[in-house]
């Protein structure tokens, strides 16, 4: 048996389909989603842009979520402040490329900058942390997430840097030269409005980052970091430096949620501290979780998930209540949040591997059995 | 290049009021399959602990091919040469035989987060090594039919010979079992044995903790005893066995049976 | 010298809300390694049933602390209730997975509790009728008032309680043989489902009355309220040691005072760069120090075993 198919046996995910599916099948099957996605915008715009701008965010989070990924899924390090990350890389590219210090700089400039801040923050708050246990570790990211957010309101006296609970507004777009992002623009008959451009933009970064990841888990880091999640003092005993070895993690995917944070503030044009509370966190840590924790493919349905179904609560529950009860009884955005606290607990007591679950998570968290 | 391997002076290791160890010395030779026996709880796995760096002595110290170690952290010390397997079996369960074996692999490959990323010729390269030689070893210690079984759901002997397959990845000057052979029949403790022999005819010193009186007398060229905390005997096994000291703590009182055979 | 001692009474006032709250928390860590992030909910669901309960009798003749009291008799049992429902439904089942599942869950929990007290009592903030009659007492330049004084006096009568209950009582032996050992006070003949169940409950209750408290001191309630408390109780806990009783009454007092403190004077110390609108960022900071510094806390943990 050759040792290559063999390792797709355990390994699950992407590999385990693909023995599986006949090639021409296979084939098939991604051009199917390739050209969904191409078209989707044009398919969304039609409904109205909101949908796009949705579907943008929607990637953002897909984007974040795999940069938690990182520390939760692979590494296995609870990190309860991960939008901190997030908010240091959209405030970065604010203060880079708007008119509140009259600086702007290109984006290609800015981007990769606010990933190394991310980075830093990743390290520093990494550093002193990483070697406590399980909960005292989400509890420390979790403080830290909120002292971001309180310093991100507050410093606006006596020096003016975040502009306090007002925010950044008249956020640059991405320009190319003359080519800027958030113009609208006809090609070939078909209009690209400043959403759709965003779209593809992410979309093909998306990959990248898909691939990326894909790439980590099967390598020599990838397993380090899945001896570290076993057993942390066995992997040392196996000579892993565990302490670097999670704050590559940490630092990784403070980067990636650098990343995301600077698209977020081009695309959005307008950031404040209201978009990086708690319950963002939260909220990025169940796409992870509700996904499927470790698998990539996992984190990126629940993300996909979780960005979706509220809006369409949204736009089905409200007129929905207007024709039974003649009002919003309930909000749909408490609805939402009690759905969300809902699926939580219930995924974590019927299904705590997630909806795509990893083969190594599921395994973790099957019944012991009697050895 | 001198004899002794790794060579251990005036060791102590207190837990609060215990002095779990004291003042503990001995060499160990290369190519020498050394064996520590004692009573239970005479502090037999905390010097383990404290050679592998999981403990920090609190006097004295050792070292190791010539090199002091005493106050490294764990990797640093498996990075120096001296591999080990836990008393209690700590394999990576969920993950596969194969894999397990990989990750020791870990300490002597260098492939980092952008060689994965990027695919480059060396980290491919690597990689393929990495698992060739995985599979080698598992070979080796007879369980290459088991290679992409879940760890946790081998059967017991196993088990340990995968811990020992993966302590080998590492490509260990000095490989330190702790009791490899608990729980096993004597047909399997034959095997590991034999297993054994053949590692140290392929170069590796070995440091064993045992209970299988059997297994070190044919297998141990010398073992240090341990009562106490405090190292009573030191020699080849045979002479050991007849020293009254040792009868006595293994014994107690003043036994001057027949020795266990 | 006015504002310091002021400062400390306002922060001994804070503190022992913290500290009965705090204890909460750390009994619940101390028996099953679980952080009940939905415990401040608790504490908020304590104000607002409060909040109903003292709002209807306020129209009536009954002597404030009568109707402050019937306050607390209605909040206890709905928060036990509470406390009670979220240990049998939720963490029970979750006993033997590993930390992230039950943590995932007491999140979900404090969302969905958050939003149900907001369906029933509304998003806006809900003030107190002021029924209490304004008596204060000058004490050294310094001005405590008697709402204070009350809320200093049944901190420490609960805190009272529950070391008597703890220490002096088979339920107590009970309590702290299972969060030593579960396994083994199982093998004892100790009931370990009904006597978490019990720690979930008396933390309930306890975090009932201190809800009603910081109710009637702020004179506000909302359905928010509580994951800041939590958080600032469970740093308190920390502080003190967590699964440790007297550390958690300790560190919740500290932390009181150093907020009370930190408020009053980070103003003159930064020249007025920082100003007290920081003082939420000093519980988490004290959070962080202690754990990276000191991660068993003032008086040292007391967690068992983890089967």
């Amino acid at each position: 048996m050759k040792p290559g198919a063999a390792k797709q046996g355990t390994r699950g995910g992407t590999r385990g389909v693909s023995i599986f599916a006949q090639a021409h099948a296979k084939w098939v099957g991604l051009a199917l989603i390739a050209v969904a996605l191409i078209g989707l915008p044009f398919a969304l715009a039609s409904v109205g842009t909101a949908w796009v701008r949705i579907a943008n965010l929607a990637i953002l989070f897909v984007f974040l979520s795999l940069g938690l990924n990182i520390v939760v899924g692979f590494a296995g390090l609870l990190d309860l402040g991960y939008i901190a990350f997030y908010a240091v890389g959209a405030y970065a590219y604010a203060l880079l490329a708007s008119p509140h210090f009259n600086l702007h700089l290109p984006f290609w400039v800015i981007l990769p900058m606010g990933a190394l801040v991310a980075c830093l923050f990743g390290v520093l708050l990494g550093a002193p942390t990483l070697k406590l246990r399980g909960d005292y570790l989400a509890i420390v990211t979790l403080g830290f997430g909120e002292i971001v957010r309180i310093f991100l309101n507050n410093l606006s006296q006596p020096v003016n840097i975040t502009n306090g609970p007002q925010g950044i507004s008249r956020i640059d777009p991405f320009r190319f030269g003359s080519f800027s992002f958030s113009q609208t623009e006809t090609l070939l008959g078909l209009v690209f409005s400043g959403p759709i451009k965003y779209y593809y933009l992410l979309l093909l970064l998306l990959l990248l980052v898909i691939v990326v990841n894909l790439r980590l888990q099967h390598s020599r880091i990838g397993r380090a970091w899945e001896a570290v999640r076993e057993d942390e003092i066995a992997a040392r005993a196996m000579g892993i430096d565990t302490t670097s070895i999670k704050l590559l993690a940490f630092a990784m995917g403070a980067s990636f949620g650098g990343v995301a944070g600077g698209m977020f503030a081009a695309i959005q044009g307008f950031i404040s501290p209201e978009s990086f509370v708690l319950v963002e966190s939260v909220m990025v840590l169940s796409m992870v979780v509700l996904g499927g924790m470790g698998n990539v493919w996992g984190v990126v349905l629940g993300a996909v998930l979780l960005s979706f179904v509220p809006e369409l609560l949204r736009y089905t529950v409200e007129p929905l209540q207007k024709s039974l009860f003649g009002r919003s009884v309930i909000e749909p955005e408490v609805i939402r949040m009690l759905l969300f606290g809902l699926a939580l607990v219930l995924m974590m007591l019927y299904r705590p591997a997630g909806l795509l679950p990893s083969v190594v998570r599921k395994r973790e968290l099957a019944k012991p059995e009697e050895m | 290049m001198s004899q002794a391997l790794l060579e251990c002076a005036a060791l102590d290791k207190r837990f609060g009021g215990v002095l779990a160890l004291a003042e503990v010395g001995f060499s160990i030779n290369r190519g020498e399959i050394y064996g520590l026996i004692g009573p239970n709880g005479a502090g037999k796995t905390t010097l383990f602990n404290a050679l592998t760096g999981i403990y920090a002595s609190d006097a004295g110290g050792f070292r190791f091919a010539g090199e002091a170690l005493s106050g490294l952290r764990p990797d640093q010390i498996a990075a120096r040469g001296i591999a080990r397997t836990f008393q209690n079996i700590r394999l990576f369960g969920n993950l596969s035989a194969l894999d397990n074996v990989m990750i020791g692999r870990h300490v002597r490959t260098r492939t980092g987060v952008f060689g994965a990323v990027l695919r480059t010729r060396a980290a491919l390269e690597e990689e393929a090594a990495i698992e060739k030689r995985a599979l080698e070893l598992l070979g080796y210690v007879g369980i290459a039919a088991r290679a992409n079984e879940v760890a946790r759901q081998l059967p017991y002997g196993d088990q340990r010979r995968l811990e020992i397959a993966r302590a080998l990845a590492t490509e260990p000057k000095l490989l330190a079992l702790d009791e490899p052979a608990a729980g096993m029949n004597a047909t399997e403790t034959l095997e590991l044995k034999k297993l054994l022999e053949r590692v140290r005819a392929d170069g590796i010193t070995i440091l064993l903790i045992e209970h299988d009186m059997k297994l070190v007398m044919g297998l141990c060229d010398r073992v240090l005893v341990l009562d106490y905390g405090r190292s009573i005997a030191e020699g080849p096994p045979r002479e050991v066995q007849r020293d009254p000291r040792v009868i006595e703590a293994y014994l107690g009182g003043a036994a001057a049976g027949a020795s266990t055979a | 010298m006015d504002i310091f001692l002021q400062q400390i009474i306002n922060g001994l006032t804070l503190g022992s809300v913290y500290a009965v709250v705090a204890l909460g928390y750390t009994m619940v860590y101390g028996i099953i390694q679980l952080i009940n992030f939905a415990h401040g909910e608790v504490v908020m669901i304590g104000a607002m049933v409060a909040f109903s309960v003292i709002t209807a009798l306020a129209g009536t003749a009954l002597p404030p602390v009568l109707i402050v009291f019937a306050g607390i008799l209605a909040a206890v049992p709905v928060c036990m209730l509470v406390g009670y429902a979220m240990e049998r439904i939720a963490y029970r089942p979750l006993r033997g997975a590993p930390r992230l599942a039950p943590l995932i869950t007491a999140i979900g929990i404090s969302i969905i509790l958050q939003h149900l007290a907001l369906l029933v009592w509304s998003r806006n903030p809900l003030a107190f009728p002021q029924i209490i009659p304004l008596a204060s007492f000058e004490v050294g330049g310094a001005i405590i008032t008697g709402v204070q004084i009350a809320i200093i006096l049944t901190s420490v009568l609960m805190m009272g309680g529950l070391t008597l209950m703890v220490y002096r009582t088979k339920l107590g032996i009970a309590m702290r043989a299972t969060s030593q050992n579960p396994q083994v006070a199982g093998l004892m003949g100790i009931d370990i489902d009904r006597i978490i169940a019990f720690t979930f409950i008396v933390g309930a209750a306890l975090g009932a009355v201190a809800g009603v408290m910081v109710g009637t001191y702020y004179g506000i309630a909302h359905y928010s309220m509580g994951s800041l408390l939590g958080m600032k109780a469970f740093s308190a806990a920390v502080l003190g040691g967590i699964g440790n009783l007297a550390g958690a009454m300790l560190g919740g007092i500290l932390l009181g005072i150093v907020e009370a403190l930190a408020a009053g004077y980070i103003g003159d110390l930064t020249n007025n760069v920082f100003g007290s609108n920081y003082q939420d960022v000093f519980a988490f900071l004290v959070l962080i120090a202690v754990l990276v510094f000191r991660p068993s806390g003032l008086l040292g943990e007391r967690v068992g075993d983890r089967a």
